[in-house]
């Protein structure tokens, strides 16, 4: 088992040095094959708040621009996000406007070649690499490691 | 009568010793401008208002009296907000006029016997239709033309006539003469000077107005007067006998040669009024009773003139407000005259009388000193016979723009009339050429070459530089006002204004959504990523777009599916990821992250068996049930894993989508109609659901909402609709514009009596041609305002097929209905698409357990204390487009 690509945020999770290659090259798409007997032969995973790596998918259960949620072992969840690159990006999946655990459901979109997403509720962005909110800046969702590991 | 419940007689309702009384009589134009110069100067605060009106209507805009016949209702020409009187406590009392005077006891006695003691008065009179003394002038058919009641009874009478003769040829008569044409008469116009509108235009400009007007089959009669009426054994008129000894049989007469003051009041109590009528008042508006003033057309000004236009009459209003304003707040009671002298404050002296109108459809403009009369001065003309265009410019011996006439082309008026008195800085000739023709383009002196002091809004006095201390048109109108007059500035205010550099939808497209859908239809591009990467921003091509115009592109992209070939499914391919997540899950998302379903019910028509389902779908999954306003029936409360189960059971029963979810046609109302109801003249039942199954699953620039009513009372609120359908004896009338919520609007007439096929080809054009050209998130009613032109533009479009646009419109309507699939249950026949409906990718059969319910009234409401957090303002998107 080898890790094929790594992207990781925010800078405080480490990336094994060994493991990191460029994004770009292997996108999460890109790397995605499926074995004979139909189970999938790349996972995306998230690291959770005590430090795990939880697998939730596979990298074609993302669809670019669109998210999905995670439902984390300590209650929580995730929200779940692949660029038109096939890049993925998890932040918690909680619209801090509203208390709803709605994100995964928002529409994403790019302002200075940062991804955001845009609250289905009330519109608020957030950054999907750092969480921050790019309409209040006193507001910030946290952000979760995720990444795309190959299974051969 | 009146609109104020009580009013004792002699006693004000606030306390006599503080409050001083103004007491006003006539409720015209200009007296309801004065009553909003009172309240905006916090005069309605400090004293008590009394207004008398003869009338039994509140203000009306009667400069706008003919576009009653164009299909706006008598609510559409009032000019009084129903709160406006109630909120500034002013009591209105409608169809009590006053009939006397008594300035030494200071009353108002109105013809009930009411009297109003009063600090001060104002008379506001206005003006009556002066009826030549021809013989036979009181026979049936015969009318003036001045007030609402006027109009109603001349369409009236009408109906059974064939021919009308209009007495005068001036501003009013044209009007006239054209509101007879519209009711399908024979017109003729007769004028005894030797042209058309004599008093704005020169005898050039007379020929090209006549040539037009008979042009459009009026006939016209000048230098001959009014000798004798003709009249039947009934008194009914048959013809009408000229000066010339010529005759005209016709069966209706309509007098509308000129106006004289309604001074009687004033004479009747001992005030000065003119040798020929007026009220004389001074500077300030006074009479020679400091207590009383006059304003409007009952008034002659200190220069000796009675003004008929209401401009001046607006000016009027604004002195004397003022004046009374300045006086409470001096220490000199009301009825004592001014504090200080009146010098130091602006008064009337006279006023311009430059008018641009749309007459009979012909423009005609006269400004400044129009006929020529200084000393020394210069025309400079120019006329094209054969197009009815004709141009005068008077120029002064230095070389000043002195005045002019424009007729049949009246655009360069905005900008000549404020350049009056100076020297225009390009030579006079070029200002008066065609575009072609004029060196550097004549027509293209532009709004620049104004003086900051000029003024461009004569209604209202407003100068360039206070519209441009706005930056858009709707607060240009809220701050100044100007633009909300006439209406003839608004084209120049828009020139004025800053054009917003990026028109651009959003931060990724530079294009309007309509650019956008112009680019998707001739290119026939197929997906968002396609169109970001060829005609986004340089910026944004290649990036991940943005919220704003993925739904907006995603739209357009549905909207014209079936014609550029790609999935109309809203949730196929790419288009799933450019749908809000109420699109993407075809239900609408509420607070607690749940779902709410709306089954489509065409009509508000449903059987009981079909009641029943939707109760028990309801009862089993535990949702929450609420009647909608549009006669559907709301179930709240869904987690999203629970969507593909509830629409199993409900496409089950033959219901299909709602689309209370989309930017789409949501639902078309309707009353019982004619099968049940003892009034109803139609069908409107199946017109409504005909109607509904036509247009379901339309996506738009934003929702879609209709009604169908079976009668005139028009029970389904038809006009509160995008799209609105009242049935006639005859047919179907359309109305188009109509909205509810926070800026209701009244629709439009489109066209009347309508066969049903004619009906449904007017709303596939009309509802098409919005699609194309509306802007994002823009309702038909907005839409309607903002587009150049207006509701005229768009039934020239979709009625007269001006652009020749109709068979496309139609040819793309038809794609719509023949593609139409209900998306539900699509949905439900894809299991890869029926994959996105869990709550969690990692646990599929999980359900959310941060979607909980709590009873509230035997039903369930979100358990909100699971989601607490601090409350955050909302974010509006359309502050964020430019960015």
């Amino acid at each position: 088992m080898s890790l094929m690509t790594t992207t990781v945020s925010p800078e405080a999770t480490p990336v094994p040095p060994e493991a990191a290659v460029d994004t770009a090259a292997g996108t999460a798409t890109g790397t995605a094959t499926s074995t004979s007997d139909g189970t999938a032969a790349a996972l995306v995973e998230i690291r959770c708040p005590e430090g795990d790596w939880l697998p939730v998918c596979t990298p074609e259960d993302l669809t670019p621009g669109r998210g999905v949620a995670a439902l984390l072992p300590d209650g929580s969840q995730a929200a779940l996000f692949a660029d038109r690159a096939g890049r993925p990006y998890a932040i918690d999946n909680r619209d801090p406007f509203t208390g709803a655990q709605v994100l995964s459901r928002g529409l994403t979109g790019s302002v200075d070649g940062r991804p955001f997403v845009a609250s289905p509720l009330l519109k608020q962005r957030f950054d999907l690499e750092s969480g921050g909110c790019l309409d209040d800046p006193s507001v910030s969702v946290p952000v979760y490691g995720v990444r795309v590991r190959s299974n051969h | 009568m009146t609109s104020t419940p009580s009013l004792p007689d002699a006693a004000p309702a606030t306390s006599p010793d503080t409050a001083p009384t103004i007491a006003l009589i006539g409720h015209g134009m200009v007296g309801q401008r004065f009553l909003e110069e009172l309240a905006d100067r916090g005069v309605t605060a400090r004293a008590r208002v009394v207004v008398l009106c003869e009338e039994t209507r509140p203000a009306y805009d009667r400069v706008q009296l003919t576009s009653y016949f164009a299909g706006r209702s008598a609510d559409d020409l009032s000019l009084t907000d129903p709160d406006f009187l109630a909120r500034h406590g002013i009591e209105l009392l409608l169809g009590d006029p006053a009939t006397a005077v008594d300035r030494a006891a200071r009353t108002v006695t109105a013809r009930s016997g009411r009297t109003v003691r009063y600090d001060a008065l104002v008379l506001a009179t206005g003006s009556y239709p002066f009826v030549p003394p021809v013989p036979g002038k009181d026979s049936a058919g015969c009318f003036v033309y001045r007030t609402l009641d006027d109009l109603l009874a001349i369409e009236e009478y009408a109906k059974n006539a064939r021919t009308g003769v209009v007495v005068g040829g001036g501003l009013l008569g044209l009007e006239a003469a054209g509101a007879l044409k519209g009711l399908g008469l024979r017109t003729h116009i007769v004028e005894f000077a030797p042209r058309l509108m004599a008093l704005q235009v020169d005898e050039g400009g007379g020929r090209a107005l006549r040539r037009t007007v008979e042009e459009m089959g009026l006939t016209v009669h000048t230098g001959v007067g009014g000798k004798e009426i003709v009249a039947d054994g009934a008194g009914a008129v048959t013809a009408m006998g000229l000066s010339d000894d010529s005759r005209i049989d016709t069966d209706l007469v309509v007098f509308s040669a000129g106006v004289r003051p309604r001074d009687q009041l004033a004479r009747d109590c001992g005030l000065p009024v003119g040798e020929r009528g007026g009220i004389v008042i001074d500077a300030q508006c006074r009479t020679e009773d400091p207590a009383v003033y006059a304003i409007g057309e009952c008034a002659l000004a200190v220069d000796g003139r009675v003004y008929g236009l209401v401009a001046p009459g607006y000016d009027m209003a604004r002195v004397a407000a003022a004046e009374l304003a300045e006086r409470l707040t001096g220490t000199a009671t009301l009825a004592d005259g001014p504090a200080e002298p009146a010098g130091e404050r602006p008064g009337f002296t006279g006023a311009d009388l430059s008018t641009k109108l749309k007459l009979l459809g012909v423009d005609v403009a006269s400004f400044g000193d129009a006929h020529g009369a200084a000393d020394g001065c210069l025309d400079v003309v120019y006329s094209d016979a054969r197009s009815g265009v004709y141009k005068k410019l008077v120029i002064g011996a230095d070389g000043a723009l002195l005045g002019g006439v424009l007729v049949g082309d009246a655009d360069a008026y905005g900008t000549l009339r404020p350049l009056t008195g100076t020297v225009p800085p390009v030579a006079p000739e070029q200002l008066v050429l065609p575009a072609g023709l004029a060196e550097g383009g004549g027509a293209a002196l532009g709004p620049d070459a104004l003086p900051g002091d000029a003024v461009i809004c004569s209604c209202h006095n407003v100068t360039k530089d206070a519209i441009q201390a706005c930056a858009t048109l709707p607060e240009v109108k809220q701050c100044t006002k100007a633009g909300t007059g006439c209406g003839s500035c608004v084209k120049l205010i828009g020139q004025l204004l800053p054009q917003s550099e990026d028109q651009g939808l959003c931060g990724c497209f530079p294009h309007t959504r309509a650019e956008l859908y112009e680019i998707v239809r001739v290119r026939r591009i197929t997906s968002y990523a396609e169109l970001l990467d060829a005609y986004g921003r340089q910026e944004a091509r290649g990036g991940e777009g943005c919220e704003i115009c993925k739904p907006a592109v995603g739209s357009v992209l549905a909207s014209l599916a079936p014609a550029v070939g790609a999935d109309g499914y809203v949730l196929g391919g790419e288009q799933a990821a450019l749908q809000d997540t109420n699109d993407h899950f075809l239900a609408n998302l509420q607070r607690n992250g749940s779902y709410s379903i709306v089954p489509r019910i065409p009509g508000g028509e449903i059987t009981p068996e079909k009641l029943i389902i939707i109760g028990e779908v309801a009862r089993d999954f535990g949702l929450y049930t609420k009647i909608t306003g549009g006669q559907r029936i709301d179930l709240f409360g869904a987690r999203v894993d629970q969507l593909p189960a509830i629409w199993a059971r409900l496409v089950d029963a033959g219901f299909e989508s709602g689309h209370a979810y989309g930017k789409a046609l949501r639902t078309v109302k309707s009353c019982v109609g004619e099968t049940w109801c003892r009034y109803g003249v139609q069908d409107s039942v199946r017109m409504a659901i005909d109607l509904e199954l036509r247009y379901r699953g339309l996506r738009a620039p934003h929702k879609l909402k209709s009604a169908v009513s079976g009668c005139a009372r028009e029970c389904a609120e038809a006009r509160g609709k995008d799209f609105g359908v009242i049935a006639t004896a005859g047919g179907w009338n359309l109305y188009v514009g109509g909205n509810g919520g926070a800026t209701p609007r009244h629709a439009d007439l489109l066209a009347q009596d309508l066969s049903d096929a004619e009906l449904i080809r007017l709303i596939d054009r009309f509802l098409m041609f919005y699609i194309r050209t509306a802007d994002r998130l823009e309702r038909t009613s907005a839409w309607l305002e903002r587009i150049e032109g207006g509701l005229d533009h768009v039934r020239d479009v979709v009625v007269h097929d001006s652009l020749g646009l109709c068979d496309e419109l139609e040819a793309l309507m038809a794609a719509h209905v023949s593609h139409y699939r209900d998306e539900w249950a699509e949905t439900l026949a894809d299991p890869e698409r029926l994959g996105r409906f869990v709550s969690f990718v990692n646990a599929p059969g999980a359900p959310d357990p941060s979607v909980r319910f709590v009873p509230e009234r035997d039903q369930v409401k979100p358990d909100l204390t699971l989601l607490a957090g601090p409350t955050l303002p909302v974010r509006t998107l359309e502050g964020t487009s430019a960015r």
